[in-house]
């Protein structure tokens, strides 16, 4: 190794304590005993770690019918052929100086809305989003409103003279119930 | 042994709709000897459905590859381990396991009742015999697991590699055992609908089932997450998977029910609410069954096949009807016999806690259908995935996290000012110090940082509760403090078992935040180069490529990417990832090569590797490195809340006698009164 090639491996180690990045490939590669038994990857890139691409991927789904986002998919099931490819078609668009707002918009309007991972929130979508916190909204507030409205009745009938305990069967003793009902507020379980 | 198989299956359907009719005519007819019968028709269910299940074994461990079943999840060379979790690992297998667990579950509640329900068990033999035939009919009819071929294949195709792993053993019977234990309480709400015997004893009697299939529910959503996450290579453990979803729904209304009944069992009210969580809480364990098998929405763990998903609806919808009819007939015997007093009860902290996890079920059911709902009206499809659960589910989880702390400070009936003010200074206080401390850290991510202050605001309320309870019993008796606190915990389980359940939920939630901050990185390296990735506590870790090795292995032929990791400068030690490619007896390969995930787990951070593969057939690799914050207090918080969840379900325990015990639950009670009085 000259001086020249420990300058350089020295700053690419320098970068790399910052950024992560790989080292320089400089040791001979040796063939696998069967490398027909593993999948064959390509070299990982600075683009495959781009915080923006990876961005992407995460809102667009794989169409290899995994169910998975493309960058999920890609970096799991290597036996599938579709990710890469779309990780690749994503790069190019990119490459091209496409905003993510825009390449997004390419891939719906390639492989349909279902390849976005959520619908974007608009038209029909907007129920999707809106409807199940809508409804624990109106939920709670017609407990609140209900909730005191019988603390508001049990105020008033508190005022008033005391009712008989319904299930009592006439025969209580009223003094004895409120001892009761105070015993077993003291009962937490 | 197929021929025993299916004579048992026949058998058992006999015997069971046989029990289930006698039990209906002689509740109706008021013969009581004929009650009986129903009684021990499921113990001959489940003698019947037991043989079947030992039939389907003895095919699987003898290689009699003639049976469709066998040859279709089995292999000559398949380890033991996997050739008996082959019994649920597919449709037909599952459903005979279902059955069975079932039958074996009624038989058990037949006998474990106490005699003071008498009078509901014939009803709940009927409810678990027809639930079971209907199993045996979908069997007998649609996916029968002793079908056989017309040829006897030489081998087997084998287990999927993702199954044949140590979590596949334990984590689908574990699932089901919840799913299929929800059927004891929702056969002993069905029977006191039936019986009219509407009071708390329905409640009394299934009150242990209700949380064992909580448990069983907990543990086996907790053991398909470590699961996916050991074993998927991924880097996560929840993806909102259909059929992930489907398990988490009757999760959400059995925990709904353990609060809700509380509120019945105190002051009697909520019947009604009650009885439909049951129902609901049956109906979506049904419901996560028919996701499953239907292939009605894409999933990666679904197994449709055949027309079982047309058996499962028309079952659902045939419960739904006569479930809810029925409430609605007794719908008068559901008077609640008292009336929320105060907005500062705990009855209302109770019931917006119910309606924070209804509102989950409804808006995970509500995403989980909206591709099909989206589908129908606009003729569009669409993808409803992770960013769509996160994004409406995090804030009513929030929402819930703060009630658990809120429940267990405010008093019954209703807390004075002054209460209010003295049980909240602590919880609230340390709530606060939380936020302040991670702000201070630089935390900003809103979520995560609002999480982990309610769960800091949580753990001030339990810490207060064990605290005073502690102070109490120290004072009063003269306990020293760890006497004191077992005492505290053994004499009120409920209560103590509850709150370290609490403990457990936000050790979840607190994990959960913490994959905000999950870092990942691709990298290619050839053997002694290395590469860096810095987590989010600070370290640094460093990792060289040692090189692939490739050798034969059980049923495998395994190809190990081997990294040393650094921490800091400092050597801790090796990870290995590998690709498998399995193989059958004849060296046959029967699957695409499979991943296993290289782990290194710490209680702050887990550094998750995963071979990717190599590059043009050499021993340059590319990895997929991840580094998970928290991911440990997933399975300690598991454990913590099972710890909980048998405390609060052992047997004992109360200071007063059972009797008593059961009265003061009643409420205000008729009785009760009398009994004051009297004394």
């Amino acid at each position: 190794m000259n001086r020249r090639e420990l300058l350089r491996r020295s700053a690419l180690a320098g970068v790399g304590i910052f950024q992560g990045a790989v080292r320089p490939d400089s040791v001979p590669a040796d063939p696998l005993y069967r490398p027909d038994l593993v999948q064959s990857r390509a070299v990982a890139t600075d683009a495959d770690n781009d915080p923006v691409i990876k961005d992407i991927e995460r809102r667009l789904k794989c169409t290899c019918g995994c169910n998975l986002d493309i960058y999920t998919c890609r970096t799991t099931d290597f036996t599938c052929t579709y990710s890469p490819e779309l990780h690749r078609e994503l790069l190019a668009l990119r490459g091209e100086g496409k905003s993510p707002e825009e390449i997004v918009a390419a891939f719906v309007a390639k492989y349909g809305e279902q390849v976005l991972m959520a619908p974007k929130p608009e038209g029909f979508n907007l129920a999707g989003y809106a409807l199940p916190g809508a409804l624990v909204l109106l939920a709670g507030g017609l407990l609140v409103f209900v909730i005191g409205r019988r603390t508001r009745q049990a105020g008033v009938i508190a005022g008033g003279p005391v009712p008989p305990v319904p299930s009592a069967g006439g025969a209580v003793n009223l003094q004895a119930a409120e001892r009761l009902r105070r015993a077993l507020d003291e009962v937490e379980d | 042994m197929t021929l025993l198989g299916q004579f048992s299956l026949w058998l058992a359907l006999y015997a069971a709709i046989w029990g289930a009719s006698v039990a209906f005519f002689g509740r109706w007819r008021e013969r009581p000897e004929l009650a009986a019968t129903a009684t021990r028709s499921t113990y001959g269910v489940a003698a019947a459905l037991v043989v079947a299940a030992l039939c389907l074994w003895k095919g699987l461990f003898a290689h009699d590859f003639n049976i469709e079943y066998v040859a279709q999840y089995t292999a000559r060379n398949l380890p033991d381990a996997y050739v008996f979790a082959a019994f649920w690992a597919g449709q037909k297998g599952s459903l005979l396991f279902w059955a069975s667990i079932l039958s074996i579950f009624g038989a058990i509640a037949q006998t474990v009742t106490s005699k003071r329900h008498a009078e509901l068990l014939p009803y709940v033999a009927a409810i678990t015999n027809l639930v079971v035939a209907f199993f045996i009919i979908t069997m007998l009819f649609s996916a029968n697991p002793f079908e056989r071929l017309p040829y006897t294949p030489e081998d087997g195709r084998g287990l999927n590699p993702q199954l044949q792993n140590p979590g596949m053993t334990i984590h689908p019977p574990m699932l089901y055992l919840g799913y299929i234990s929800i059927t004891i309480p929702f056969a002993f709400a069905m029977a006191a609908l039936f019986s009219r015997r509407l009071d708390t004893g329905w409640i009394h009697a299934m009150r242990k089932w209700t949380i064992l299939s909580w448990l069983f529910l907990s543990a086996g959503i907790t053991l398909g997450m470590w699961w996916a996450y050991i074993e998927l290579g991924w880097g996560g453990y929840w993806a909102w998977d259909p059929v992930e979803n489907a398990s988490l729904l009757p999760w959400l209304t059995m925990t709904a029910f353990l609060h809700s009944v509380m509120i019945q069992e105190k002051r009697g009210m909520l019947k009604r609410w009650n009885v439909g969580l049951i129902v609901a809480s049956f109906l979506l364990s049904i419901f996560g069954t028919f996701i499953t098998r239907s292939g009605i929405i894409a999933s990666v763990h679904s197994f449709a096949q055949g027309t079982v998903g047309y058996f499962f609806l028309a079952f659902l919808i045939l419960v739904a009807v006569v479930s809810f009819t029925v409430l609605y007939v007794r719908w008068p015997l559901l008077e609640p016999e008292a009336r929320l007093e105060s907005m500062a009860s705990r009855e209302a902290a109770f019931l917006f806690n119910n309606l924070a996890l209804v509102g989950i079920a409804f808006s995970v059911l509500w995403g989980t259908l909206f591709p099909i709902i989206s589908e129908a009206v606009r003729g569009t499809k669409i993808t409803v995935g992770p960013p769509f659960f996160n994004r409406v589910n995090i804030p009513l989880a929030l929402m819930l996290v703060a009630l658990t702390g809120i429940g267990p400070l405010i008093a019954w009936r209703k807390a004075s000012v002054q209460n209010l003010r003295r049980q909240f200074v602590i919880p609230v206080a340390s709530g606060i110090t939380v936020a302040v401390v991670l702000l201070g850290l630089g935390i900003r991510d809103i979520y995560a940082l609002t999480a982990w202050s309610l769960a800091g605001f949580v753990v001030g309320t339990v810490t207060q509760e064990f605290g005073r309870g502690v102070r109490a019993r120290h004072r009063m008796h003269g306990e020293p403090v760890p006497v004191a606190l077992g005492r505290l915990v053994s004499r009120n389980r409920r209560r103590y078992g509850g709150y370290i359940v609490h403990v457990g939920f936000i050790t979840y939630i607190a994990a959960f935040a913490g994959m905000a901050f999950k870092v990942t990185q691709e990298v290619t390296l050839g053997a002694g180069e290395s590469a860096e990735i810095r987590s989010p506590f600070g370290h640094t870790y460093r990792l060289t490529h040692l090189g692939v090795s490739q050798y034969d292995q059980l049923n495998r032929f395994v190809s190990a990417a081997s990294l040393e990791v650094r921490k800091d400068g400092v050597r801790i030690g090796r990870i290995n990832s590998e690709k498998r490619q399995h193989r059958d007896s004849f060296g046959r390969n029967t699957f695409e090569p499979s991943t296993e995930v290289g782990i290194r787990s710490g209680l702050r951070e887990d550094l998750y590797v995963v071979f990717a593969g190599s590059v043009n057939g050499t021993d340059r690799a590319t990895y997929a490195i991840t580094i998970n914050p928290l991911v440990m207090w997933v399975w300690i918080g598991a454990g913590i809340l099972i710890v909980g969840g048998l405390i609060t379900m052992w047997p004992g325990g109360a200071v007063v006698g059972p009797g008593r015990r059961r009265e003061a639950q009643a409420g205000y009670e008729a009785p009760l009164v009398g009994a004051g009085t009297a004394g």
